[in-house]
């Protein structure tokens, strides 16, 4: 069904097929291509340029529940990392005309530029509404031009697409060598890259740490060698379960005594190499707007979240481990502090733009605090 | 930490009387704090005169007092009630101003009533600019280089250290009344003199202006422990320099980057910290187009209009919220009403976009200036929800209601126009603005040329240029040629970017009907879909529905049930306001009560309490037109639609929905036409031997003129189906008649004229009913203070009645219970009459609630629209008991309020056009004690002992000013007149009268005196006849708005008021509704 929609200039079309059978046709835009993945949805209302170059969404096609996108055009200003990290892109209404003074080129032009297919005119509403009934669900974009498709052969095909949670996807994303981030401050901090955004650099270098970004396969021993006042394990795609050699890493970390700090997936591998288990949530949190409750107080903050996978409640126990913060919606594990060492960890994003703190900026003053006293 | 124990009951101050600026969005913040502050079983005392609210029923406040809201009657209140606590964010600038008084009077203290919610220190600092700019230093927000002025000379010598344009800014003004932009010294004088005045404090800011700056707004929370989250950033389609009540807004922000809007956001968050609010606040920043320069402009820390649209634009009950969090609770403690399921402590996310358009009446108002600039003239407002931009603007400009069908295909859009003239029209924005951007892009005007003329961003005006592109695109279309699919294609197109099917239609030259059967032959129909605050990713369990083009899915539930659906009465206007909000809610309680499973209302006023999502089983935030409320219908499949109680706007579907075979509840559609059809409701007078004024419907200037001469000059001249006299005159001569006709109105078959005789020096007076066909409960006569002639909606109204025999009384009953047995009224009806000695003359019948009915049940305990609602559905009444006797005898009084200090170059002055903006009624054991104290209510200050009292009037009522200007003498006020008016004065003996100079003589003359506000009141009535005279009259009356001094236009009016006065000084003693009435449930 044709959905009414300007055709795009290019005349592309596009057509969206889900695990569950549902398919839909659409307006294409961006990279002509098949690509599959899991279907997730985001919540913000703005930030699409931050969202699609974030690496935590490698291996997913991304659904904007906000119906119109690409108002303000794209600043590379705003990347997260080098360029489109999302496999596909799936909007309502998609702006050709944007308007701001630091737009460079429309989000149709950039994703065809980088590669990424786009499908226009869908029911968001109703997808995301799938995708809460039904879980997160595998599925295969194809944007194309001219010509007809096969929609049943595709319904086939999603059926055989393999989940990208299976998958290393961190060694995708993340850096490949060492890069070093100079704050011209007194500490230096290594950051273990499972698919780093930029503004958790730019966050630690505006506390005027000194930044290391390691690959995720460095050693601990390697790491150690540099004699860093702290550690930070970044943020990442996938499942934590299948980088065990960063487990590994931070688990012989965590007997040195170093002050480390995990954000996102760097929240779960901390968990795990603690001993404690992760598992993976019915469809993510992926939002702005996500309530986090600080343990043992009555404040409440509005975290910026990207994650499918959580760190199990009940598997802290006996771990040294101790919740932070909590979920105020569905309860689940949000922050974890180690007792004793000092280890913590968010699995909500803390870190500032330029400019500007966010609701949650403490977390790297206090992190700082810890390195200031020495672990 | 949990709620603050020790509070059991609390007082809660209204708003008062609708002014421009402050609407009925505090009806809906007023009572979502009352309901909030029920649940937690504290005892709730409300203050508010404006009785056509629902906040003034007994079911929503423990106690309602119908009272002025002045720092004396809340302090007699308080003596009175002796509350725990005091709530008044709730009220407006209004509730606002009377605690700051309150508490500077040290009443809050002396009876120990604690503050609750944002402290009234806080106050200060959000409306003392000083102190403003100090909080604002320490939060590290910046503010535009501005200095706080207390006179003319001193603002010149800031404007000149600043820099042209400055803008004007008041203190403690409401809508930003005073304020404007000046480009120059003249300019800035102009503006800075009345500003001043109309300042409590005396004080004007003058603030850097930033010309074509974006301007947006951030809603935010904050409770005691610090929590703090924000609701809605919301932007506004003008740029900054249009006040945001007059600016198109849109919600969420559209056109800033997730950079710049954290970046405001973050400062909003400070902004609130700074200032320790709890409860509610609106910020609003100007933010440079090109580059992240930004400043704050304003901090509300109360509920405010845009609050009010934050919560319906998001499905966030900001009022309800804020009050629990007056009483103490923390956001985390709170619960998400919409999904029933997650924390109240988080910020909505939104998967549609929402607009709201103010609405402006300026046609209303005589000699009214259309510019709209930063001082807000809207009177109203309406919202529309969809899931793309052009569809949700389209729909809001249907609802409207200014006879426009969307953005294109409007009948005089293709009319030639200088492209000059157009680009002034954008360069000096008026409320037609929208339309002249579509007429500058259809000519040809490249959009990067009108953003420079009107600083709206492209990004919207591309959007609009969408839907004008679609258009020529339909235009093109050959019937004959196209291919079924391609149109159909198109069709779809055109209906996802809110194209109506008549729209549509009058694009391919055919019906509406034919488009609307053609499109869902092909499966062109709209989706049901609902807010639900978190873009579907908790389930919900809210009914707030809205429908939209593009999509494929239903969220909204349709399983069978008794359904009845309510239609709203859209934006407020002139003529149509909270009243027939209270008529639509009471109507949709008692439906509920009389065992109607689901009762659904669709409206799209964002100010009101029908469009609170858990007011009513489900809520359609949508257009009242004949289109949507048909798709409504077909997929709930009501039993029936009540047209009846929501003004016009719902009656005017009353015959197209049924000739399309919906069931109406209540009044037939053949009734319903009986009584508006002017020759078929004569026929029926006659045939009932009921009294009318001569009148005939003519379609010629000569057939005007000649039955005119027939009947005897003043006549009434107007079109049929009006409401509150849209174009109606009264025409004293011939010389008045052509020029009313050939200039303002057109005469031909298609649009006759309806001619009728104007009764001189007549009374009016009203009736509201209700009927169930057989029997007539009767509600009350309503006497009117001024002589038939001034309109319904601007007079001031009394129950009960003063000066009617018993004989005309009966008439008027007989009459009343005759008429709803021959036109078998099932509901609500209104009947207006002419008395002159003991004739009785019919001039109007309306089968609906009327805008008074609030008031009626409110001043006699007869809960009209609950058994209009019972009536509907076809119970009998016969076994009602009228009002048994009241316990405290007592007389009602309401009267008008006005805005004309708001309308530039309007003239007060009453006539067969409404221009009242709203409605208070207050009690007392008599009339002189209710009047005084109406007129309180109203804005009106009464004279202070021995103010001079200026009096110039027409010869005809000179005779009437004598005995007025003895009753003033006596009770101590000097008084001053004009010369003609002296004379006459002189002549019967009063001495000491003050001549004054007429307008433009050197010496101090009469406009002096009014504007260095010597003189306490004005009462000027107009004459007719030599132009100077009615300019001059014109110049002093609009003088006296500017300069905020008291004017009475009507000789009856301010002879009421003497006599009033007279009876000594009045007691101001409050009453509240339980104590004069028996019944609870008005």
């Amino acid at each position: 069904m044709k959905q009414g929609v300007s055709p795009s200039p290019s005349g592309k079309e596009a057509l969206l097929v889900l695990e569950d059978g549902t398919s839909f046709c659409g307006v294409g835009f961006g990279a002509v291509g098949r690509v599959e993945g899991e279907v997730v949805f985001n919540t913000g209302m703005v930030g699409y340029t931050e969202l699609i170059t974030d690496p935590t969404y490698k291996g997913q096609i991304l659904i904007q529940t906000y119906p119109l996108i690409g108002n303000y055009g794209v600043s590379p200003d705003h990347f997260e990392s080098d360029g489109p990290k999302i496999e596909g892109y799936v909007v309502r209404d998609l702006c050709r005309r944007p308007s701001h003074w630091t737009s460079k080129m429309t989000v149709d032009e950039w994703l065809e530029r980088s590669g990424v297919p786009g499908i226009e005119g869908a029911d968001t509403r109703l997808l995301t509404r799938k995708v809460r009934v039904h879980g997160s669900m595998l599925g295969v974009l194809y944007t194309y031009q001219g010509g007809e498709v096969d929609v049943d052969a595709l319904l086939e095909e999603v059926k055989q697409v393999s989940d990208p949670n299976k998958r290393d996807l961190v060694s995708e994303v993340a850096t490949k060598e060492v890069v070093k981030h100079d704050a011209g401050g007194k500490f230096n901090v290594v950051l273990i890259d499972c698919g780093v955004k930029r503004s958790i650099i730019r966050s630690l270098i505006a506390i005027g740490l000194n930044v290391i970004q390691v690959p995720p396969t460095t050693h601990a021993k390697k790491i150690l060698d540099i004699n860093p006042d702290g550690v930070v394990i970044s943020n990442g795609p996938g499942d934590p379960k299948m980088v065990p050699y960063v487990t590994k890493a931070v688990k012989e970390l965590v007997s040195a005594r170093i002050p480390m700090f995990g954000i996102g997936l760097g929240n779960q591998i901390v968990a795990l190499a603690l001993g404690c288990d992760t598992e993976k949530l019915k469809f993510g949190h992926r939002g702005q707007n996500h309530p986090c409750l600080k343990v043992g107080t009555n404040q409440c903050f509005m975290t910026n979240q990207n994650h499918g996978y959580v760190v199990k409640t009940d598997s802290i126990a006996g771990s040294g481990l101790k919740v932070t913060f909590i979920n105020a919606n569905d309860r689940t594990i949000e922050g974890l502090a180690h007792t004793k060492l000092p280890i913590s960890a968010v699995q909500f994003h803390p870190e500032a733009s330029p400019n500007f703190a966010t609701d949650t900026q403490f977390i790297f003053d206090s992190f700082l605090k810890t390195i200031k006293a020495g672990g | 930490m949990p709620k603050l124990e020790h509070i059991k009951s609390a007082l809660v101050i209204g708003s008062g009387g609708i002014v421009i600026g402050q609407a009925a969005e505090f009806d809906y913040s007023g009572s979502q704090a009352l309901k909030a502050l029920k649940e937690e079983d504290v005892k709730t005392i409300l203050v508010n005169p404006n009785c056509a609210t629902i906040q003034t029923s007994l079911k929503m406040a423990s106690k309602v007092y119908l009272e002025p809201i002045t720092p004396e009657v809340v302090a007699s209140i308080i003596r009175k009630e002796e509350p725990d606590g005091i709530v008044f964010s709730f009220g407006g600038q209004t509730a606002l101003n009377a605690a700051v008084q309150l508490a500077e009077l040290g009443v809050l203290k002396e009876v120990g009533v604690e503050v609750l919610g944002t402290s009234i220190e806080t106050i200060r600092i959000t409306e003392d600019r000083g102190l403003f700019k100090k909080a604002m230093e320490e939060a590290n927000v910046p503010i535009p280089a501005s200095q706080a002025v207390y006179s003319v000379k001193e603002a010149l010598g800031v404007a000149k250290d600043i820099g042209y344009p400055v803008i004007v800014r008041t203190a403690y003004v409401l809508g930003g009344g005073g304020s404007g932009v000046a480009y120059n010294a003249k300019e800035l004088k102009s503006i800075a003199g009345p500003a001043l005045v109309q300042s409590l404090e005396h004080q004007v800011l003058i603030e850097q202006y930033l010309e074509h700056w974006k301007e947006i707004e951030y809603e935010v929370m904050r409770d005691r422990d610090g929590n703090c989250i924000t609701i809605a950033g919301m932007e506004n389609f003008d740029p900054l320099g249009i006040h945001t009540g007059d600016s198109i807004v849109v919600a969420p922000i559209q056109t800033l980057t997730s950079h710049e809007s954290q970046m405001l956001r973050s400062a909003a968050i400070r902004v609130v910290r700074a200032t320790k609010v709890i409860g509610e606040c609106n910020i609003q920043f100007g933010l440079d187009p090109n580059s992240e320069r930004y400043v704050a402009i304003e901090v509300n820390a109360r509920m405010s209009r845009s609050s009010a649209l934050a919560s319906k634009a998001t499905g966030y009950p900001l009022a309800y919220i804020a009050a629990k969090l007056a009483l103490g609770y923390t956001l985390p403690e709170l619960v998400n009403k919409v999904t029933g399921v997650t924390t109240a402590c988080f910020e909505p996310a939104l998967d549609y976009v929402v607009i709201k358009i103010p609405r402006w009446d300026f046609p209303k108002f005589r000699g009214a200036s259309r510019r709209i600039g930063s001082q807000m003239k809207g009177v109203g407002e309406v919202m529309a929800i969809a899931r793309s931009f052009e569809e949700v603007l389209q729909k809001a400009v249907r609802e409207l209601e200014i006879g426009k069908i969307g953005m294109v295909g409007n009948p005089d859009e293709s009319r030639p126009e200088s492209i000059l003239k157009i680009k002034k029209a954008l360069r000096y924005p008026t409320d037609e603005r929208l339309f002249k951007i579509v007429k500058a892009i259809k000519f040809g005007v490249p959009i990067d040329e009108i953003y420079d003329l009107t600083g709206i961003d492209r990004w919207f005006l591309y959007k609009i240029k969408n839907i004008v592109d679609l258009e020529k695109e339909l235009r093109s279309v050959s019937l004959l040629e196209i291919d079924e699919d391609a149109l159909a294609l198109l069709i779809r197109k055109a209906k996802r970017l809110g194209f109506s099917d008549l729209q549509v239609a009058k694009c391919l030259d055919m019906e509406e009907r034919w488009v609307r059967r053609f499109r869902k032959e092909h499966g062109i129909t709209p989706s049901f879909k609902i807010v639900d605050t978190t873009a579907a990713e908790w389930p919900s369990k809210t009914n707030y529905c809205y429908v939209t083009y593009g999509d494929q899915e239903d969220d909204v539930d349709f399983t069978p049930k008794k359904r009845v659906i309510v239609l709203g009465a859209g934006p407020i206007r002139i003529g149509s306001s909270v009243e027939f909000d209270y008529c639509t809610m009471n109507t949709a309680w008692a439906l509920k009560e009389e065992g109607i499973d689901e009762v659904i209302v669709i409206n799209n006023n964002p100010e009101t309490v029908s469009t609170d999502f858990d007011m009513s089983d489900k809520l359609y935030f949508e257009e009242v037109t004949l289109e949507r409320v048909l798709d409504i219908v077909e997929r709930e499949n009501p039993i029936g639609v009540v047209v009846s109680v929501g003004g016009q706007t719902p009656n005017n579907l009353a015959l197209p929905l049924a000739r399309r075979g919906v069931n109406l509840i209540g009044t037939s559609a053949e009734s319903i036409d009986g009584a508006e059809d002017r020759s078929k409701f004569s026929s029926l007078l006659d045939d009932l031997g009921i009294m009318q004024p001569d009148w005939n419907s003519v379609t010629s200037l000569a057939g005007a003129k000649m039955f005119a001469k027939a009947i005897g000059y003043p006549v009434l001249v107007r079109p049929s189906y009006v409401l509150s006299g849209a174009a109606m005159r009264v025409a004293h001569d011939e010389e008045d008649l052509v020029s009313y006709i050939e200039g303002a109105a057109k005469v031909s078959p298609k649009y006759p004229v309806v001619i009728s005789k104007f009764i001189e020096g007549a009374k009016e007076i009203e009736v509201d009913a209700v009927s169930d066909g057989e029997n007539a409960v009767i509600g009350a006569i309503i006497e009117h203070i001024e002589l038939a002639g001034t309109h319904s909606g601007d007079a001031t109204m009394v129950i009960p009645t003063r000066s009617l025999s018993e004989r005309v009384k009966a008439t008027v009953r007989d009459y009343a219970k005759r008429l709803a047995k021959a036109l078998r009224i099932r509901g609500p009806y209104n009947i207006q009459f002419i008395v002159k000695g003991n004739d009785v003359y019919v001039i109007e019948l309306n089968l609906r609630a009327s805008r008074s009915m609030p008031y009626t049940s409110k001043a006699t305990g007869i809960p009209l629209i609950w058994l209009g609602a019972k009536a509907m559905l076809g119970k009998s009444l016969s076994g009602f008991e009228g009002p048994t006797k009241e316990p405290i005898p007592h007389v009602s009084v309401k009267a008008p309020t006005f805005s004309f200090v708001r309308i530039k170059e309007a003239d007060p002055l009453l006539g067969v056009e409404m221009n009242s903006t709203g409605e208070v009624a207050c009690i007392d054991r008599d009339f002189a004690g209710a009047y005084i104290k109406a007129l309180v209510s109203s804005g009106l200050s009464v004279p202070s002992a021995g103010a001079p009292i200026l009096i110039t009037v027409r010869d005809e009522d000179k005779s009437k000013a004598v005995r007025l200007a003895w009753r003033l003498r006596v009770l101590g006020h000097p008084i001053y007149a004009t010369r003609g008016t002296a004379r006459a004065l002189k002549k019967a003996g009063i001495e000491d009268v003050k001549v004054l100079a007429k307008i433009g003589a050197k010496r101090e003359n009469v406009l002096d005196c009014i504007s260095k506000r010597k003189v306490g009141l004005v009462i000027n009535t107009p004459a007719h006849g030599k132009h100077g005279t009615i300019r001059d009259g014109y110049v002093l009356r609009r003088t006296a708005a500017e300069y905020m001094v008291p004017t009475i236009t009507q000789i009856e009016t301010a002879d009421a008021l003497t006599r009033a006065l007279s009876r000594g000084k009045s007691t101001m003693t409050p009453y509240s509704l339980n104590e004069v009435l028996r019944s609870k449930v008005v």
